[in-house]
């Protein structure tokens, strides 16, 4: 195509940085913008006219469209910015936990959020960290030529997994986190890395399945993983063949465990079914619900089981390239992939002959960047092609036309991990935890007021006191809790008997949604809460559907002025505008994100959780 | 051997709209029926000689099996389908998104059509409150995705924001900017392939731009004017429609259009000469030309000029 | 084609085809509107393949261009048949059913193997090779050219080449492969099919052809010569053997536009008489004795004009003509009134309903009514019940030889490069070239302010400005065995080393056609605007260079 750039030029770190993603020859390569972007960030900490200009040569991508997808991404900046950067969450499950009091005191080191040469801090949405709030993400850019061993995947296996947060790009988390801890790190100093066990308080138990090797193997080496059962569900799923490995998916009723809760059996059969002779398996390791953090305990602490839960996946639907698309702000679950996938690469569990059965099957991992919508499975998909992450409108569903237009199967990293159970024991097993849709175990997100948060594993089923009971108990002076995410619902001390099934939730007009169990008590500011909710969803909406792109706005002005009294028409009228503004986002926008960005707020005000009761 | 277009062979499907059966070929839209069944349906980034986004919603219909509604403009109908477009919900939720774009955006010069469809729906975008100040100029286009400042509600955000005039062919309003999505469509692979601008920011912050939002003369961009073609709102106009409105001289109703054929190169374009006051003051072409489609190149779109650079008598 | 002046193909075939062959044209540029169609087909899956001696915008499109020196098209197209019937890819059921003269052609391109094709057009043996066997194994496929082609001293002849290879593989006559002409202005087609070249008549009859002639002869009750008349290049000749004394020249601007133009205007000049009929005081205009004002037909008129898929469509008044200016169609009409013939105060559509009464095969079915309900009709249309030709030949498929009709002959010609050749005196090539926004000599397009423009400058490789020790932006003298003319220097990559180019547009700025050469094809009377063997001298610091022509 005769593209045409811009005369500004790219300097040598730059176009190292570039080089090394894209390879020798300009290729087009559209799926390799994110990537190119990342490369650019992590070398020089912000994408210059030049650089951009560099990678859209090297790629064939017209500028402006290169542009637009750079400046969709939260953690991509076209503006000099300085190359060490603090994100700190003052998300619903940080704010109130340290999160606005870590902000205060980085303003007061640091100066005002955006503002430093060198090093700097910035607000941001939940980091999936809320187990050990208050959460901060660093993004930390060195130029290749400084970064010990490059590529990243030597270092990481020459390092031992725990005592290093460092995920490519020399990225890491803090949490939780000190003003003093977050500086430090901003000046170099090592950053301590996550320990497992503390965010799995179950870890050990003998009657976990999805948590079992959580603490239990060590998540950098494949023969602790194999030790403790690992390539048992490959090897049988290879023995019986694809179609009765989708059979058993099928039969043991496995729903999607990243909030929308689709019959995975049914996807799987209708890709495996195509008579496209290209398909593709995507995993979605995007966690970022806020309030939800058990992907990225199930990646840092067992990413072997994920990577042979999407080999089985992908021999099944006959996909012979997973992508596993992980999300931005989780450096120490990249890093612990990476390293899964090359050793099981190197071990002959991936690669053209996957264990000897002649079969291919190879993992791609790629980063987002920075937006919460690219969690829905469209969006996700274009994100990975190199598009701005907007969903797509379904029909075509990914089945059909997904990843490059091919039939896909995208699963959330929970669900794919059931399958390694589903496999071995068989779906009848399987099914006979839960009742009705509800099979299985599942993950729940403990956080706020909990005597013990983190992740913990139940079956279906269990009503949400005997949760609690797990946690510490149920908190003393619980107000409300935030079940399923910000695009859930809140529900009260009275509702804690609710089977948590899909089908208990709906009875009571509340969601699973991923699992966040997010608890206040009576001493939280709801419509700080709420705000905050309010503002994620504009801060998150991706703006290509008017009733969410303006709606959010809306909706978050009005909530505005209903907490500060300062109603036009009075309440009613504004309660009123609230209704009408939800009706249309839910109805009528093209996504997930658009159609719940009401659900919390819309139950917030039928509880009277701010502003008195309607 | 085929020797001659056999074209593509389509099977009829029943589909029922408000109760009301049509047999309708196979890969027709669900708006193609109500098109041809007469009904009013609104609509804002639909062109016919686009690829549907369904991004506004405006067009949004029930369809039994789906929870949410669906964008008439972009669903295909399948046999049996069942459509009602009488329905309170509908009705509801064309109101909103047209009250909501009005909330947001200038839309005095979307035509007379979104002028009807905001009092046939009861759009009220006063309701949110008297609207904020207007951006400064680049103001909007340079806001980084994510967190914003916590607004107050005493005022609701809008687009507004000055013209951009950055070349002599045509101004861009993004006051009057929708994210319809339609000029970026025929800057790429819908019609030109210029892709000289792009959707960039996100949210409520996304705005149509050049890459690091350059002026339209350092971009890619080769004045082919399609996006001007395809734009609804006015966002996109010709320098020549921008003065005369500034100047209080643009007069709609005194103008005519006529058919001709462009006389640059041998192709043989269609174009319709909008003529106001014997001048002519834009060209179009119509979308259902099978040489154009609707579109045009700079030549055609503006080299008309030379027919009214007419010195004025005694001058030479 | 033939034996019918126009193109094979309707413009969306380009849509549904497998290949596209670009040859001489940079279609993205000079037809923008026509090269949509070809972006649709490759979005589809069509390969695209671009023979251009410069990496145009269009060349940046294709999987393979082919950058030949320039004129040496017929080398190639020869080489790549050859190619095609070394590795057997011709179509023999297509050449023995539909064909003559196939013995012929394989002698001609005999000589032609991949060795010496790569040396005589300086491409890649390997990339002639592999666009000669993607167009031969196309299920379909579409060769398009423009005046790369065409504004040559041998144009018929290089025509002659590529319909050659469509004939070849069979490419030809059916939905998705065709051979398209895309003309250079609006009317190019209509021009002539309206009988405004030597030797047709209105509706392409040979003015040779007694039983169509007598037709004429009778409705227009005179008597029409029987020999072909003189195309624009040996009326410039005429005009210097002194044997063509007035000219009438209407919407043309030779004074500009010619070859070796300092020439064409001295003959001009000593004309007894010149008449210019023209929407614009010209170049030409300016030497006539008389002008006669015309309206711009395309909207101050009413009409038709033809394009390059044989549509024909109306064109139509929207403003009043400025001053006197009046529609060419009543100039005419009362000139011959001036000169004792009474043709009345047609209407447009009546003259066009006269043609209509004459041109049986093409425009007879051709109504105004249905030109205006169906958005124009390609011909032939020989009747109110045909529904016009999309796409013509179709016939060469036919297994019933009656209804096959006249086989489509090979017609093996030779190479011959530029006439104007490369010397040590004259070492490097320039090529005239269009650019997007504007038009030919500019008189139309410098009408309007295009953010596009930059002053016109001559475009070479860097490496040739190195070479010869001139800047990015120096002013220069272009030398060639006709003239000289100034020009700034521009380092473009579209160029190529020994290869310049530089546009007709802005002859205010560099008059380009007084360093062009006049040699033109005894067939088609092009002028060889596209090879001109040129030199580039430094200018004197503070000299003032007197310029030759001017």
């Amino acid at each position: 195509m005769d593209l045409v750039l811009l005369p500004d030029a790219s300097t040598d770190a730059e176009r190292a940085a570039v080089d090394g993603v894209v390879g020798a020859p300009a290729q087009p390569r559209r799926d390799l913008l994110l990537p190119a972007l990342h490369a650019v960030m992590d070398a020089v900490g912000w994408i210059s006219r030049g650089a951009l200009s560099y990678v859209c040569d090297r790629l064939h991508v017209p500028p402006a469209e290169a542009y637009g997808v750079a400046t969709f991404y939260a953690l991509f900046s076209v503006t000099p910015r300085a190359p060490r950067t603090a994100h700190v969450c003052d998300d619903v499950g940080c704010a109130a936990f340290g999160g606005e009091d870590l902000c205060a005191a980085m303003e007061e080191r640091l100066g005002p959020a955006g503002s430093g040469d060198e090093v700097t801090w910035t607000r941001s949405p939940c980091l999936g960290l809320c187990e050990r709030a208050p959460a901060v993400f660093l993004q930390l850019a060195t130029p290749p030529s400084e970064r010990e061993g490059s590529p990243d995947a030597t270092r990481a296996l020459e390092s031992s997994p725990h005592d290093d947060a460092h995920g490519p790009g020399g990225h890491a988390q803090i949490a939780p986190a000190t003003a003093d801890a977050v500086v430090r790190a901003l000046h170099g100093d090592d950053v301590p890395g996550p320990d497992p066990v503390v965010s799995t308080p179950q870890a050990g138990a003998p009657d976990l399945e999805l948590l079992s090797r959580v603490g239990v193997v060590d998540p950098g080496d494949l023969d602790s993983y194999r030790a403790a059962g690992g390539y048992a569900g490959l090897r049988r799923a290879l023995a019986v063949g694809p179609a009765r490995v989708v059979d058993e998916i099928t039969v043991a009723s496995l729903t999607g465990r990243g909030g929308a809760a689709f019959p995975t059996g049914t996807k799987w059969a209708a890709v495996a079914g195509s008579p496209e002779p290209e398909k593709y398996l995507v995993c979605n390791a995007d966690e970022s619900e806020p309030g939800t953090f058990k992907d990225r305990v199930l990646m840092e602490a067992d990413p072997f089981a994920l990577v042979e839960a999407m080999t089985v996946a992908g021999i099944a639907v006959g996909a012979r390239t997973g992508y596993l698309y992980v999300r931005g702000e989780y450096p120490a679950a990249e890093r612990a992939l990476v390293r899964a996938v090359d050793e099981a690469r190197r071990h002959g569990f991936l690669g053209d002959d996957v264990m000897g059965s002649g079969r291919t099957f190879d993992v791609e991992l790629r980063r987002g960047a920075g937006a919460y919508i690219c969690g829905e499975e469209t969006a996700l998909m274009n994100s990975l092609e190199g598009r701005r992450g907007e969903p797509r409108a379904k029909p075509p569903f990914p089945t059909v036309a997904g990843l490059f237009g091919k039939p896909t199967v995208i699963n959330n990293v929970e669900t794919l991990v059931n399958v390694l159970r589903i496999v071995a024991e068989g779906g009848p097993a399987f099914a006979s935890v839960g009742s009705g849709r509800s099979t299985g175990t599942k993950l729940f997100c403990l956080s706020g007021v909990v005597a013990r948060p983190g992740v913990y594993e139940v079956p279906m089923g269990t009503t949400l006191r005997e949760l609690l009971e797990l946690a510490g108990g149920v908190p003393p002076d619980l107000r409300a809790i935030l079940l399923g995410g910000a695009a859930g619902s809140f529900v009260t001390p009275d509702q804690l008997d609710v089977p948590l099934t899909l089908e208990g939730t709906r009875e009571i007009g509340a969601t699973l949604g991923s699992g966040v169990v997010l608890c206040f008590d009576s001493s939280t500011d709801f419509a700080a809460v709420l705000r905050r909710i309010a503002g994620f969803f504009r801060d998150e909406s991706c703006g290509q559907c008017v009733p969410c792109r303006v709606g959010t706005v809306r909706q978050e002005e009005a909530l505005a002025r209903i907490v500060r009294g300062r109603e036009i028409g009075g309440r009613t009228v504004e309660l009123q505008l609230l209704r009408d503004v939800d009706r249309v986002m839910t109805d009528a926008s093209i996504c997930g994100l658009g159609q719940t960005a009401a659900s919390a707020v819309r139950s917030a005000l039928a509880l009277g959780l701010v502003g008195g009761s309607s | 051997m085929t020797v001659v277009d056999l074209g593509t062979i389509r099977r009829l499907v029943s589909v029922t709209v408000d109760d009301v059966e049509h047999r309708v070929p196979e890969g027709a839209t669900i708006m193609d029926v109500l098109d041809d069944a007469g009904a009013d349906t609104p609509r804002l980034c639909q062109a016919p000689n686009l690829t549907p986004v369904n991004a506004c919603r405006v067009c949004v219909v029930e369809v039994e099996g789906s929870r949410p509604l669906v964008p008439s403009c972009a669903r295909k109908v399948e046999d049996g389908m069942v459509v009602r477009t009488d329905t309170e919900r509908v009705a509801h939720s064309r109101k909103m998104v047209l009250e909501l774009l009005a909330s947001a955006n200038d839309l005095s010069e979307a035509g007379d059509d979104v002028a009807r469809w905001q009092i046939e729906y009861g759009a009220d975008p006063e309701r949110y409150g008297p609207p904020g100040p207007p951006a400064a100029a680049g103001e909007r286009g340079n806001r980084h995705p994510g967190h914003h400042g916590l607004p107050d509600g005493e005022t609701r955000a809008t687009v507004a924001q000055p013209v951009t005039v950055d070349n002599d062919l045509y101004v861009r309003d993004y006051a009057r900017c929708i994210l319809c999505y339609k000029c970026v469509e025929a800057c790429g692979t819908d019609a030109q392939n210029t892709f000289a601008i792009a959707v960039a920011g996100r949210g409520f912050d996304a705005t149509i731009s050049t890459e690091f939002a350059v002026p339209l003369p350092d971009s890619a961009c080769v004045y082919c004017g399609n996006c001007i073609g395809v734009c609804p709102t006015g966002a996109l106009k010709s320098v020549a429609e921008h003065e005369r409105r500034e100047a209080g001289t643009w007069d709609p109703e005194g103008e005519t259009v006529t058919s001709t054929i462009c006389s640059f190169c041998g192709v043989g374009c269609t174009l319709e000469l909008h003529v106001q006051d014997n001048t002519i003051v834009n060209v179009t072409s119509p979308h259902d030309h099978a040489v154009t489609h609707g579109h045009l190149c700079i030549k055609g779109r503006f080299g008309f000029q030379h027919v009214q650079n007419v010195a004025p008598p005694g001058e030479h | 084609m033939f034996g019918a002046g126009g193109g094979t193909s309707a413009y969306s075939e380009v849509e549904d085809t497998d290949l596209v062959l670009l040859w001489g044209s940079n279609a993205r540029e000079t037809h923008p509107i026509y090269f949509h169609h070809v972006l649709t087909g490759l979005r589809r899956g069509a390969a695209m393949y671009v023979v251009d001696p410069r990496r145009t915008s269009t060349a940046r499109w294709a999987r393979g261009h082919l950058p030949l020196d320039v004129g040496t098209d017929i080398a190639l197209a020869h080489g790549m048949g050859r190619a095609i019937l070394d590795a057997g890819l011709e179509n023999r059921a297509f050449i023995e059913r539909a064909t003559t003269g196939f013995d012929e052609y394989v002698r001609a391109v005999e000589p032609w193997t991949l060795e010496k094709t790569a040396e005589v057009t300086g491409v890649d043996a390997g990339l002639v090779r592999e666009t000669a066997l993607a167009y031969a194994c196309a299920d379909r496929a579409q060769l398009c050219w423009t005046l790369g082609i065409t504004e040559h001293h041998n144009a018929v002849d290089n025509v002659r080449a590529l319909i050659d290879l469509a004939l070849l593989t069979g490419h030809v006559g059916r939905w998705g492969s065709g051979l398209v002409p895309l003309r250079g202005q609006n009317n190019v087609q209509g021009g002539g099919d309206m009988g405004a070249i030597p030797n047709r008549l209105p509706g392409g009859y040979d003015v040779t052809d007694d039983t169509h002639r007598a037709r004429f002869d009778a409705a227009w009750g005179s008597s029409i010569p029987a020999a072909r008349g003189l195309h624009l290049s040996q009326m410039f000749e005429a005009m210097e053997r002194r044997e063509l004394r007035a000219v009438y020249v209407v919407g043309e601007n030779p004074a500009e536009s010619e070859a070796d133009v300092a020439h064409a205007r001295a003959l001009l000049s000593g004309l007894d008489h010149l008449v210019v009929q023209d929407i614009f005081r010209t170049a030409t205009a300016e030497l006539a004795d008389v002008v006669l004002p015309s309206c711009a037909d395309w909207c101050e008129y009413e009409g038709t004009v033809t394009s390059s898929e044989r549509r024909v469509q109306r064109v139509r008044k929207a403003i009043e003509p400025p001053g006197l200016a009046r529609p060419d169609t009543e100039i005419l009409c009362d000139l011959a009134r001036r000169l004792g013939h009474d043709w009345g105060t047609p209407s447009p559509e009546e003259v066009w309903d006269e043609l209509r009464s004459l041109s049986l095969d093409w425009h007879a079915g051709m109504s105004y009514a249905r030109l205006e309900a169906e958005g124009g009709l390609q011909w032939p249309c020989p009747s109110l019940d045909h529904p016009g030709t999309p796409t013509m030949h179709t016939r060469l498929w036919e297994r019933d030889p009656a209804r096959r009709g006249k086989p489509a002959p090979f017609a093996p010609v030779v190479h011959a490069g530029p006439l104007d050749e490369l010397s040590a005196e004259f070492p490097l090539r320039l090529t005239t070239v269009r650019r997007l926004d504007s038009y030919n000599s500019g008189v139309q397009t410098g009408g309007y302010t295009s953010p596009l423009r930059r002053d016109e400058a001559l475009c070479l490789d860097a490496s040739d400005g190195r070479a010869l020790g001139v800047h990015d932006g120096e002013r220069v003298r272009v030398v060639s065995r006709r003239g000289a003319v100034e020009a700034p220097v521009r380092f473009d990559d579209a160029a190529r080393p020994g290869l310049a180019f530089i546009t007709p547009h802005f002859s205010e700025q560099v008059d380009v056609n007084l360093i062009t050469n006049e040699a033109w094809d005894p067939q088609s009377g092009t002028s060889e605007f596209k090879a001109t063997a040129i030199r580039i001298e430094k200018l004197a610091v503070g000299a003032r260079v007197p310029v030759a022509g001017a």
